[in-house]
């Protein structure tokens, strides 16, 4: 076994584990703590694969935004901040029958998959993959088009909240 | 290789090659050995941090013109370490309420969201990853600092602590983004986000060919520190102490010691980008000088953080985001397409140092006359209103 394989096994049971505690911690704000936990372990699996960018991101948007997001609103919005009520609702049986079809499916499709276990090939000295990555962003015989209809997407999104958030003068 | 261009490179080859004696496969060596490095690394930087807090006590007396610690040592030089023995020895108290594992978990996570950055920190040529996302990472640590300060404000069960460390994720979200903007104009510079490659990439130093992206630089990791004048989370007449005003003892050490140790790393930050890092004269030849020379800049940019606090009083809080939202994020996004488009058209003249230069301050001169119209219409506005006459 190499260290990268001992690296990936250690950081795949964190995610698990906090990911497991996320659903069953009774303290919401512990949940969103396991939850910066769980994302953190994604940003370690993407630089394991040579993404750098995506990692560095991974920990810009999702830790630094949007988990920040989650315990602010669960702050404001709770009286206690402990949520003392039951965890499950009457549709529990529903769900736990839905994540075992799709994990089932899954573990199905991996099985003819010979990508588990093949090494990953070496990358050729001197690949940048931010700068591979910011070409096929803007070239046109790869990926312009979807970007630029999703930056049209969060322009719509931002003018949008700026529009039902905005006072009119004399408006109270 | 020549052991003196590159001895961190030698002594790991050095100590790995012992491991891979002792019958270890080769890359389990690799990275024991640099497991070492970096407990070494982290090890010299918490010992830097002991003569830091030294080193605050005198800028700020001379500010206040005083002398500072004097009895202990020479120059008082031993007083820190009296203050860490009693820091140590303190009780260790927690109030009513608090959530434990949080609240001991603050602290440490602060101190590693400022260790970190010393991963990309370019020391000298050598030393000092050149991540081609650097400019990036140091934005996503900082989120890492940000998280702690929630942990801490709410962990404490404290309304004043809450409010501080609400104070201080609203700032930083904020100003992370002109930082963004301001980080992104010595990388349209040099080509690269790696940070040693910005440093390399300066024959000529970025303060001169963007003076206005170091102004922005200076603003924003000012609020990203959350020293004066932007310490509103700490803000004494209203908060107390803001988030960290239930801990004691060497808690409360840590995060002392972790926000002197951010202003240093920050210094650093501001030698490599703006001031040309380990570039000096000889640093060809000898590359070990280099780490004299970014040392020396560092120990300047945290002077000139010192001279910001101990002479700016603080700011409402109201006034700081007005501050960000309605002048730096549009001065900054301006500033970024201007130097971009300057850049493009002067980097191949004879007089690109110069013409940098002084477009910079043709468009930090419009600016200023900008805001001084716009003062001055707000002010007459205001006076005819007052007078009764009219």
């Amino acid at each position: 076994m190499t260290v990268l394989q001992l690296i990936f096994l250690l950081t795949a049971a964190v995610i698990l584990g906090s990911a497991a505690m996320v659903v069953t911690a009774k303290n919401l704000v512990h949940a969103a703590l396991w939850l910066i936990v769980t994302l953190f372990g994604a940003a370690v699996l993407f630089a394991i694969l040579n993404a750098g960018f995506i990692a560095v991101i991974q920990v810009v948007v999702y830790i630094g935004a949007i988990a920040i997001l989650f315990i602010f609103a669960v702050m404001l919005t709770r009286r206690e901040m402990l949520d003392r009520g039951p965890q499950l609702n009457r549709g529990w049986w529903l769900s736990a029958i839905i994540a075992v079809i799709v994990f089932g499916g899954l573990a199905w499709l991996l099985q003819g998959w010979d990508g588990l276990t093949k090494t990953a090939p070496a990358l050729s000295s001197g690949f940048d993959s931010l700068e591979a990555l910011s070409r096929a962003l803007v070239s046109p015989d790869a990926y312009v088009l979807p970007f630029e209809v999703a930056s049209v997407l969060l322009l719509a999104a931002l003018v949008g909240a700026v529009y039902i958030a905005f006072q009119r003068k004399g408006e109270e | 290789m020549d052991f003196w261009s590159n001895p961190i490179q030698a002594a790991g080859d050095w100590l790995s090659g012992i491991f891979v004696g002792w019958g270890m496969e080769a890359d389990a060596a690799h990275v024991l050995t640099a497991f070492i490095g970096i407990l070494l690394l982290i090890t010299v930087v918490m010992v830097l941090d002991i003569f830091l807090v030294w080193l605050e006590r005198k800028i700020v007396a001379r500010f206040q013109d005083r002398i500072g610690p004097n009895r202990l040592g020479p120059f008082g030089l031993i007083q820190p370490f009296a203050d860490i023995i009693k820091l140590i020895i303190k009780e260790n108290i927690y109030p009513v309420g608090v959530d434990k594992a949080i609240f001991n978990l603050a602290p440490i996570i602060m101190m590693m969201s400022v260790l970190l950055l010393w991963a990309v920190l370019p020391l000298t040529s050598f030393l000092g990853l050149d991540l081609n996302v650097g400019v990036l990472y140091l934005i996503g640590v900082g989120a890492l600092g940000t998280l702690s300060i929630i942990m801490a404000g709410w962990a404490s069960n404290n309304k004043y602590a809450l409010l501080g460390a609400f104070r201080q994720v609203a700032v930083m979200i904020s100003y992370e983004i002109p930082m963004v903007v301001a980080l992104l104009i010595p990388t349209i510079l040099a080509g690269s986000m790696g940070i040693n490659s910005i440093v390399a990439a300066q024959s000529t130093w970025y303060i001169v060919l963007a003076p206005l992206a170091f102004v922005l630089f200076l603003i924003c990791a000012t609020a990203e520190l959350g020293r004066a004048p932007f310490d509103l989370t700490e803000a004494e007449s209203e908060l107390i102490a803001g988030h960290h005003i239930e801990y004691s003892g060497m808690k409360f050490g840590l995060f002392y010691a972790s926000e002197l140790l951010h202003t240093f790393t920050f210094g650093g930050f501001i030698a490599a980008f703006f001031f040309g890092g380990w570039r000096g004269p000889w640093v060809d030849q000898i590359p070990l000088l280099g780490l004299l020379y970014f040392l020396v800049k560092a120990v300047i940019g945290y002077w000139i953080f010192g001279w910001i606090k101990y002479t700016f009083p603080r700011i409402r809080i109201d006034k700081m985001m007005d501050l960000n939202w309605k002048f730096l994020v549009p001065f900054s996004f301006a500033l970024l397409v201007y130097v971009a488009l300057t850049n493009a058209l002067l980097r191949e003249t004879s007089f690109y140092a110069w013409g940098m230069f002084l477009s910079n301050i043709l468009f930090g001169w419009v600016t200023l006359e900008i805001l001084r119209r716009r003062a001055r219409g707000e002010r007459v506005k205001v006076e005819t209103a007052q007078k009764p006459g009219f």
